[in-house]
């Protein structure tokens, strides 16, 4: 029952993070969701949440859902850039992208054979929906920054997939990717800060033009 | 039998009488909250008796289609109102699929007003039936997705059956994600498709930034108080999709039930007049975003009941 409300605000969340056109309004849609999905997870761990897995939820929430979105809100104030994303995709074009995706992830699920059992579909269909947004983007947003909440969007998914997929140790999994996101995000607003000094814009598609 | 009769006539009686009534609660709100005192709670009903006092004046240029537009409209809306559950009881005519007449009667009103707007040959009434066929071109199938949707929850095809399921245990199942996603489809397309704020503002008084309004620039007397009348059914009828969801309360006793059902209307527009207090109508490029995001919102139920 409460599993389910969250499984809708999780759509809901990667719905408006394909639709959004506001840096602020990514920043906070990518923290909305590492929030839900860490409940999500303490949600669905049937039965033995141990000290260890409490206290590995509460660290990842808390680096995800507000480590990780001040670093970027300080990326994006000292870089200065102007706050629309300017995207590949148009936002009307990109919502309806976002529901064909929620449509696919939720018929990928019912076609695959999971392990784990008992873990309730519709999760997995939203942390598999998190992972296609997180790779839009990726792809579709032209600022870099947006490229760095990509990342920590489809981390939230592989986040929310392991606890079903990765039946044996869960938490190793999660904990290396979290790093490893920790790690990108930092090195990415450090990096997006020299891109800024050196050419005044952080256009990724014109870094192409940057050849010797 | 002749209770039900008894009932649902009972029903369309209230929307006759009563629908006028939230439209001034609405203006009521606003006033209140804007910190006036406000006009008469029954001044909609003073506007539509002076209205229907006044001749009616006719341009050389128009057809009989300017005279047919609020005609058609007001009946249409009248047999919308036929079709729907008022207060638990069940609906004067139902049979499996009614909610698809319920929602094309809705739209051949809707077509005839167009028409006589573009029978007048003025630029702003040609200039509003574009804007209202296209924004009701994005709201209609909105409006049908959300109403199949509710059928497939409640696994019925007609309007009083899928009300008369929807009870406060729907809530507490696994579908509930899905009413919720249709309701909040529905919300938007009650306030686009009745000319409400974010989407059209009803006493703007600039042609250039009318929707409905400028649709209805030419047409005066009796003609204007069909239109205003069918207007406050309109939002009567599309009220009663949404309160069906929010106050899915059945006494059983039709006096209770007709009290729930007015008390959950006067709610919904109370809270409209809030919304209308608190925010800008969107700017016209933006209002399609909104109304795909109602479409969007209105397809997601088929990840809950399909499996």
């Amino acid at each position: 029952m409460t599993d389910h409300f969250f499984v809708a605000l999780l759509l809901l969340v990667n719905l408006r993070l394909f639709a959004s056109s506001r840096m602020g309004s990514l920043i906070r849609g990518a923290a909305a969701q590492s929030f839900l999905t860490v409940c999500l997870s303490a949600l669905l761990r049937d039965g033995g949440i141990t000290a260890e897995s409490w206290i590995f939820l509460i660290v990842s929430g808390l680096v995800k859902c507000l480590v990780l979105p001040l670093l970027m809100f300080r990326a994006l104030r000292t870089v200065g850039i102007r706050r629309d994303i300017e995207p590949f995709v148009g936002y009307r074009v990109s919502l309806f992208l976002g529901l064909g995706a929620a449509a696919f992830s939720f018929w990928g699920v019912v076609q695959l054979p999971l392990p784990g059992g008992g873990v309730n579909p519709t999760a997995i269909a939203a942390a598999l929906l998190s992972m296609i947004t997180g790779l839009f983007l990726i792809v579709a947003r032209r600022k870099a920054i947006s490229q760095a909440i990509g990342y920590l969007v489809m981390e939230n998914g592989i986040f929310g997939l392991a606890p079903s997929l990765a039946v044996h140790s869960p938490l190793i999994v999660e904990a290396g990717v979290l790093l490893d996101v920790f790690v990108g995000v930092f090195v990415m607003s450090v990096i997006i800060l020299h891109i800024r000094q050196e050419f005044k814009h952080i256009d990724i598609d014109r870094l192409s033009e940057l050849k010797d | 039998m002749t209770r039900d009769i008894f009932a649902s006539l009972g029903g369309i009686a209230f929307a006759l009488l009563l629908a006028p009534f939230l439209r001034s609660i609405i203006n009521r709100t606003k006033a209140r909250i804007s910190g006036r005192r406000g006009a008469p709670l029954l001044q909609p009903y003073f506007s539509l008796a002076r209205l229907l006092r006044k001749g009616a004046v006719y341009s050389s240029t128009t057809t009989w289609i300017f005279r047919a537009g609020p005609v058609a409209g007001l009946v249409t809306v009248f047999g919308a109102i036929c079709l729907l559950p008022f207060g638990g009881g069940p609906a004067l005519f139902r049979f499996e699929g009614d909610f698809l007449l319920l929602t094309y009667l809705l739209a051949v009103g809707r077509f005839f007003t167009i028409l006589a707007a573009l029978d007048t040959g003025s630029s702003f009434e040609g200039m509003g039936a574009n804007r209202e066929a296209f924004f009701s071109a994005l709201s209609e199938p909105t409006l049908l997705l959300g109403l199949a949707g509710l059928g497939a929850v409640t696994g019925s095809l007609s309007l009083t059956d899928i009300y008369g399921r929807i009870g406060a245990s729907v809530f507490l199942e696994a579908n509930m994600p899905a009413l919720i996603f249709i309701l909040a489809a529905f919300m938007i397309v009650f306030l686009s498709e009745n000319a409400r704020i974010p989407v059209d503002d009803p006493t703007t008084h600039l042609e250039l930034t009318m929707i409905h309004e400028a649709m209805i620039l030419d047409h005066c007397g009796i003609d204007l108080a069909f239109i205003e009348f069918a207007g406050a059914l309109k939002l009567w009828t599309l009220g009663l999709l949404i309160t069906g969801l929010i106050f899915p309360v059945r006494f059983g006793v039709f006096w209770l039930d007709s009290l729930v059902s007015l008390f959950s209307l006067a709610t919904l527009a109370v809270c409209i007049g809030i919304v209308e207090s608190s925010m800008a109508r969107l700017k016209m490029g933006r209002v399609p975003q909104l109304l795909s995001i109602a479409f969007v919102m209105s397809t997601l139920w088929i990840m809950w009941v399909v499996k």
